[in-house]
């Protein structure tokens, strides 16, 4: 039906590790922040994948989402968790699926609570179009088509290994 | 006719308004604890702020005073980015005889978002809730001898944060249970989430046997009250009950159940104290108690803003 069903997780995370190590030869302190769920693990295994010291944070979109009005507290959210100083800093967020630009305009206003950045790039397994916000990837190891009713979910097997969940929404 | 269900909650089983824990699912109170989590870490922020009640206007209406508490909420309406308005109500519509229904209504009038309240009366913010708009959401800041249950929330979240597992611990509250809406909140939170032994502590007057209808342990002795206790909820001793005859004198009191250090030894070596404050040093509780190792009273303070910050947003969210 759609070529989501051949997304490779695992090999698309390859091209994310090649992808990132390039944006952080050009970026040297930069830190890793991945957005909660699926980007989080991701920038979990990057930072060990890519031998960098220290861990990396973490973050949510749930207190400054823009649907708040409508859809109320988001729950199971998980929580903000950088443990280095944002100012200054080159940050390169990291996030599974890239689709209308809401999270990532709420995660950077998130970032911005805790200081001003030298920078913020974003990395992605996933570019599905569908932008609604001025906001770019500086990578994006894949780059598909998907109706706008379709929803697209990173999960983390047992074992930790990655593969894509495609949901029609209801 | 007023419909049965818990005016708390909507259809969907979320909340609206938090009148009371009484009737709360454990689920409700747990969501919220884990909310109060994510905040707890916004107040430690360069921006102490997020914009969840941008544009909103919550009202603080204190017919009863209690600045402290006013100011809990106002931090955590302010940290959320609403606009506060405190009302100083007891001086103001009230003495000029305007009824309870007609200031809210004028307030309403003015778009009002959220009202806070606390009343000398029980039941007072159940009337608010069921007289306002459906968008408007209504908290119980302290109701009479009823309910306070944004300080029972933060209690919870104090003894969770301390102790993890609620389901093996031992819970003494000691003093005067039968006037305090804390005490009576700290009861219905603890019971729905599966503390296995609560006790009431206090002399007969202040703590009557019949409490043992709401699942405590009634106990008129300190020693047997907190031997063993992983939690020593201390309430403040009201100098108004004094004159009542209910006791003796201060004095007598602290003898029998003020917390010293030699009684705190009864319970476990890691117990914690707990005061919802203000404290009567040496009426109450001793002071080398109130400043010492096991007192975990101003994380309680700390604690109380960002309960109140999940409160708010999660019942903003709602609709009814």
């Amino acid at each position: 039906m759609t070529q989501t069903l051949n997304l490779d997780a695992e090999a698309l995370y390859a091209a994310l590790r090649d992808g990132v190590r390039r944006l952080l030869a050009e970026r040297p302190d930069a830190a890793l922040v991945g957005i909660w769920s699926g980007g989080a693990w991701l920038a979990g295994r990057l930072q060990a994948d890519l031998g960098l010291p220290g861990e990396a944070g973490t973050i949510t979109s749930a207190l400054h989402r823009d649907d708040f009005g409508e859809r109320g507290m988001a729950t199971g959210a998980g929580a903000t968790k950088l443990p280095f100083a944002i100012e200054g800093r080159h940050i390169v967020l990291v996030d599974d699926v890239l689709f209308t630009g809401r999270t990532i305009r709420a995660v950077v206003n998130e970032l911005y609570d805790f200081g001003r950045p030298a920078s913020v790039a974003l990395a992605v397994l996933v570019d599905r179009g569908g932008r609604q916000l001025p906001i770019e990837p500086a990578f994006a190891a894949a780059r598909v088509a998907l109706a706008p009713g379709q929803r697209l979910r990173l999960v983390q097997t047992e074992g930790g290994r990655l593969t894509f969940d495609v949901k029609e929404r209801t | 006719m007023l419909s049965r269900r818990n005016p708390q909650l909507n259809a969907n089983g979320e909340l609206i308004h938090l009148l009371s824990i009484e009737g709360l699912p454990r689920a409700v109170i747990t969501q919220i604890l884990d909310t109060a989590g994510t905040f707890l870490s916004v107040s430690e922020r360069d921006v102490k702020k997020v914009p969840l009640l941008r544009g909103k206007s919550v009202f603080n209406l204190f017919f009863e005073n209690s600045t402290r508490t006013r100011t809990t909420f106002e931090i955590a309406a302010k940290r959320l980015s609403a606009d506060v308005i405190n009302l100083d109500i007891a001086r103001s519509s009230t003495a000029k005889g305007e009824s309870l229904l007609d200031t809210i209504a004028n307030l309403s009038a003015m778009h009002a978002d959220m009202f806070v309240v606390r009343h000398a009366e029980s039941g007072a913010p159940y009337l608010i809730a069921q007289h306002v708009a459906p968008h408007v959401h209504v908290i119980n800041a302290g109701d009479g001898r009823h309910a306070h249950p944004t300080q029972g929330l933060l209690d919870m979240y104090t003894i969770r944060h301390f102790k993890g597992d609620f389901t093996q611990l031992s819970v003494a509250i000691v003093g005067d249970i039968v006037h305090s809406r804390v005490a009576r909140s700290d009861i219905h939170a603890l019971t729905t989430l599966g503390v296995p032994d609560i006790r009431a502590v206090g002399p007969k007057t202040l703590v009557p046997g019949d409490l043992a209808g709401m699942g405590v342990r009634v106990c008129h002795d300190m020693a047997e009250g907190i031997r063993d206790a992983d939690v020593i909820i201390m309430l403040r001793l009201q100098n108004e009950r004094m004159s009542g005859a209910m006791l003796p004198s201060a004095g007598e009191y602290f003898k029998r159940f003020g917390l010293t250090a030699d009684k705190l030894a009864l319970a476990k070596p890691d117990a914690i104290v707990m005061h919802p404050g203000p404290i009567n040093r040496g009426v109450e509780i001793d002071s080398s108690v109130a400043d010492g190792r096991a007192s975990v009273i101003l994380p309680q303070v700390t604690f109380g803003i960002a309960v109140r910050m999940a409160v708010m947003s999660t019942i903003a969210g709602n609709e009814a």
